[in-house]
């Protein structure tokens, strides 16, 4: 508890310095919000659709009610203080919320309009469909580079049309870090340095081929350029694949993501959605005094 | 002003601390002398005594496959077999089963099955061995004997690696009462081990979407190998100097067993059965052999987990 | 099951029905998932079905002359001789052990890197991996042969070396866990060395160091192997003659379960039944509280 509140006056410190920074860019890179009024877009598939989604651990709700939707082929952002659910959330839209004991979700998760906490929905085919990256970088310790990326793909069993090692290769390319390890596959994965470890865990989440990848503050452990690689990195992908990112970083927010959405806690210490809009809405003119006062550090 | 007194009051200290830390050092290095010359006259009181055994029958004692006291004749053949043959079977059911267990109980079951469950398993781990072997030749052996092998043989006659005794009291009954002695051992040092993984490999695996089976196989059980290992080194330690539940059961026959229904001997039975009638000479000298064999075997495996610890001490240097 | 039929008229474009691939996947987890339950439970099946037939045959025999009687032939009496042996051996043996053990696990943890330290781990590894039988050979040779007859002395120290080794590491353990600053501040206050470890150390980890040397009492009792090669040869209440051989309710159990007779077989239930609460009771109170401190 302690913990978590001496981060979150950390966090609310940041936009201080920072406001400024935002708002130009906002300004100087608007190009890529244009893609949140794009009508193709809500053509294609990887789209998500939240309903009064709340998430427990134990007795203690850390998500309350969030209705929201993830347009497909975007970056939608999650922004917040830390312990306003944001992380919990996300997890929830893959299903990796209830591999925690005693979790529980309520209310409905669409992928392309099908609920992914139906009956029948296996939580294995639904994180097949939405990859996950995670905090820290956590490659397989026992694996090679190569398997760690081969992991996922193999477990599906072997593709006639095409070999393993080709889509390590696409895979690894996709997250920009072939030429770096393309010498050392075999070489053991923990190895690399930490934003190399995250790109590759990106490779692997890639290999699989998922419609959606959730990244949940995946740049928290890195330095500020292996940061800049990996934001790179979220803005070349978006055009294959729906991203949802949960960061700390309103800057981050504000250079990747196409739509943000601001989460909030209650007395009850339960995370709620507060506003969700384009992020240059958000990020300039948002809605709610509250959002207003978090993105531009007047807080606390 | 201040200096001064600071050096002043640490003279006597000084001075206190060489003659308390004197007396202090003096007993702990008693201690570890003594323990150093336990360690030591063990191995030396078994030389000692074995050496009239080795002096007669050479190394031909441990090839050896009579044991007959009236006419001098020591070999320790039957005897390692017995051990080899218990230990090895033994660990063949328990690690399986106990990594299982462990599985079981630190990745699948809810807290609540899992919490009762493991302190149960680990409790039995304190059960002294000789009321786990009465329970092995009043209830196990009595029914291997009934529910088994006389039916097992009555329908089939002699089989080959069974064999046709059948009395309950046999290599079989033995080997599954040690399975389960040391299962606890692997249960609880495994656990251990998959416990200290992180959960965000687990969680890597399980994203990728991977099921939970497949993230035991592929992630949880390679990061706990060392550790199982170990535990089955330990456990095949326990196994091969256990004493009361394996004299309890086996039979205690002093020849090669030709199959699992075959009474048997291991070497720490043998002592225990045996030891009281020896007559002191050749007899004796050749169980305090049979001993030092065996005190040979309990060496070797501490070395072993010596060298796994400090291969995997090196191993994860390196990841680091 | 509706909500997947109401998708309404717009197909979907990921489809959340497992593969054919997936749902074997699935299939094997399952297996798996079973087997590994079937493994846990026939594990603790068997173990509980220890303990329950100890407790249920313990319970039918247990009687009053069993405590207070020796044993008369083969149908009458107790096992007073093996209670009181036991109840002379086995604290005399931790009077032995508890010293040299903490000493031992005191000298290791406070001189990590030290010679003798790495000297000593050896022998204490080496000491706790060697079989009791042969420590109680080692007994016999020092001895039962100088003195030309089996005793419960030979029986005490075959099993003070058995429990030395399991104090002295356990102690080795706690007394590393004690944090530095505790013993640095001791030492910045001017405190000497020794009697730092003495005092900050040891209370710091007392508790630790009595759970640790009462696990090797609760081992301590149950060992039978080196008292069949020292200790035989007495079934009558011997209080106080270490000289001589003692009964004890390890050795009680074992031979009496060899023997061709319902009610010693019974006294040797019972036997079990005392020695195995006794040991459950030290293992349970400190396990208790070792599970009460994780929680915390």
């Amino acid at each position: 508890m302690p913990e978590t509140t001496a981060r979150a006056k950390e966090v609310t410190a940041e936009p201080d310095l920072e406001e400024i920074e935002v708002r130009e860019l906002i300004r100087v890179i608007p190009a890529h919000h244009a893609r949140a009024n794009d009508p193709e877009a809500g053509d294609l598939p990887g789209a998500m659709n939240l309903d009064a989604v709340s998430a427990w651990y134990g007795a203690f709700r850390a998500v309350r009610d969030v209705s929201m939707a993830i347009p497909s082929r975007q970056v939608t952002a999650m922004i917040g203080p830390s312990g306003c659910g944001k992380s919990t959330l996300i997890r929830t839209l893959n299903r990796m919320h209830e591999v925690i004991p005693g979790s529980r979700v309520g209310g409905r998760v669409e992928l392309d309009g099908q609920d992914i906490y139906g009956s029948t929905v296996d939580p294995v085919r639904v994180r097949r469909v939405v990859g996950m990256v995670f905090q820290r970088p956590n490659p397989f310790p026992t694996m090679s580079i190569f398997d760690n990326v081969a992991a996922g793909v193999k477990l599906a069993g072997p593709r006639p049309d095409r070999p393993v090692a080709e889509i390590v290769e696409h895979s690894l390319r996709r997250a920009a870090l072939w030429d770096e390890v393309k010498d050392k596959l075999a070489s053991r994965a923990v190895a690399l340095s930490g934003g190399q470890q995250q790109r590759l865990c990106i490779a692997r989440a890639l290999a699989v081929e998922p419609e959606v990848l959730l990244m949940d503050e995946p740049c928290s452990a890195l330095d500020p350029i292996a940061t800049a690689k990996i934001e790179d990195l979220v803005r070349e992908l978006r055009d294959s694949v729906t991203i949802v990112i949960v960061t700390h970083n309103l800057q981050q927010a504000a250079r990747i993501s196409d739509q943000t959405a601001f989460f909030f806690v209650d007395e009850a210490r339960s995370g709620h959605l507060v506003e969700i809009g384009p992020t240059s809405a958000i990020f300039v003119a948002p809605r709610e005094q509250l959002t207003q006062d978090y993105v531009s550090g007047r807080f606390g | 002003m201040s200096i001064p007194i600071r050096t002043g009051s640490r003279a006597p200290t000084s001075s206190a601390r060489s003659a308390g830390d004197r007396i202090f050092r003096v007993l702990s290095l008693g201690v570890a002398g003594m323990i150093l010359l336990i360690v030591a006259g063990i191995f030396a009181q078994l030389a000692l005594g074995s050496a009239e055994a080795f002096a007669l029958f050479g190394l031909g004692f441990l090839t050896g496959q009579t044991w007959d006291v009236s006419m001098l004749v020591f070999g320790a053949l039957p005897f390692i077999a017995g051990t080899v043959a218990t230990s090895v079977l033994a660990m063949l059911l328990a690690v399986p089963l106990g990594v299982a267990t462990a599985v079981f109980l630190s990745e699948i079951a809810p807290r609540r099955l899992a919490i009762p469950m493991t302190l149960l398993v680990e409790l039995i781990a304190a059960i002294p061995s000789v009321v786990i072997g009465l329970w092995g030749v009043m209830i196990l052996g009595a029914f291997l004997r009934d529910g088994v092998e006389v039916p097992v043989v009555g329908a089939f006659g002699e089989l080959p690696f069974l064999g046709s005794a059948a009395s309950g009291s046999d290599l079989l009954a033995a080997s599954l009462l040690l399975a389960l002695m040391i299962t606890p051992t692997i249960v609880a040092i495994t656990r251990e081990v998959l416990s200290t993984i992180p959960q965000s490999h687990r969680e890597a695996f399980l994203g990728l979407g991977a099921t939970r089976w497949e993230t035991i196989r592929a992630v949880v059980l390679p990061q706990a190998r060392t550790g199982i290992i170990g535990a089955s080194l330990l456990a095949l330690g326990r196994a091969m100097g256990e004493t009361m539940a394996v004299t309890m059961t086996i039979g205690n026959a002093d020849r090669l067993p030709s199959g699992l229904f075959d009474p048997a001997q291991t070497i720490a039975s043998k002592l225990a059965t045996s030891w009281g009638e020896a007559s002191d000479g050749v007899e004796r000298s050749s169980l305090i052999a049979l001993g030092l064999v065996l005190l040979f075997l309990a060496l070797a495996l501490v070395l072993a987990t010596r060298l796994l610890a400090r291969g995997s001490l090196r191993r994860s240097g390196i990841g680091r | 099951m509706n909500r997947m039929t109401d998708t309404g008229p717009v197909p979907a474009r990921i489809s959340l029905e497992p593969t054919v691939a997936e749902a074997s996947r699935r299939r094997r987890d399952r297996a798996w998932t079973w087997a590994c339950f079937a493994a846990a439970g026939t594990i603790v099946f068997l173990l509980g079905a220890i303990v329950a037939m100890v407790v249920i045959n313990g319970l039918r025999s247990l009687s009053v002359q069993f405590f207070t009687e020796e044993m008369f032939g083969y149908e009458e009496g107790g096992a007073l001789a093996a209670i009181l042996g036991t109840l002379q051996i086995v604290p005399l043996a931790t009077l032995i052990a508890a010293p040299i053990g903490v000493l031992a696990g005191i000298y290791m943890a406070e001189t990590p890197d030290g010679r003798v330290a790495g000297l000593l781990r050896l022998a204490t590894e080496t000491l706790a991996g060697i079989p009791s039988v042969v420590i109680g050979i080692f007994a016999f040779t020092v001895i039962v042969v100088p003195t030309q007859t089996y005793s419960a002395f030979a029986a005490i120290v075959a099993i003070a070396v058995i429990m030395i080794p399991l104090v002295a590491r356990s102690t080795e353990e706690i007394v590393r866990l004690v944090p530095g600053s505790v013993r640095e501040a001791s030492l910045a206050l001017g405190i000497p060395q020794w009697r730092t470890t003495v005092s900050v150390v040891i209370r710091t980890a007392a508790a630790g160091i009595l759970t640790a040397i009462m696990l090797a009492v609760a081992r301590g009792a149950g060992e039978t192997a080196p008292l069949i090669l020292t200790n035989v040869g007495n079934q009558s209440v011997n209080v106080g003659d270490l000289g001589n051989a003692m009964d004890s309710l390890p050795l009680f159990i074992y031979f009496n379960s060899g023997l061709p007779s319902e009610f010693l077989i019974g006294q040797a239930w019972a036997a079990s039944l005392v020695l195995l609460a006794f040991v459950l009771v030290i293992n349970v109170a400190v396990r208790a509280r070792t599970i009460g401190r994780r929680a915390a």
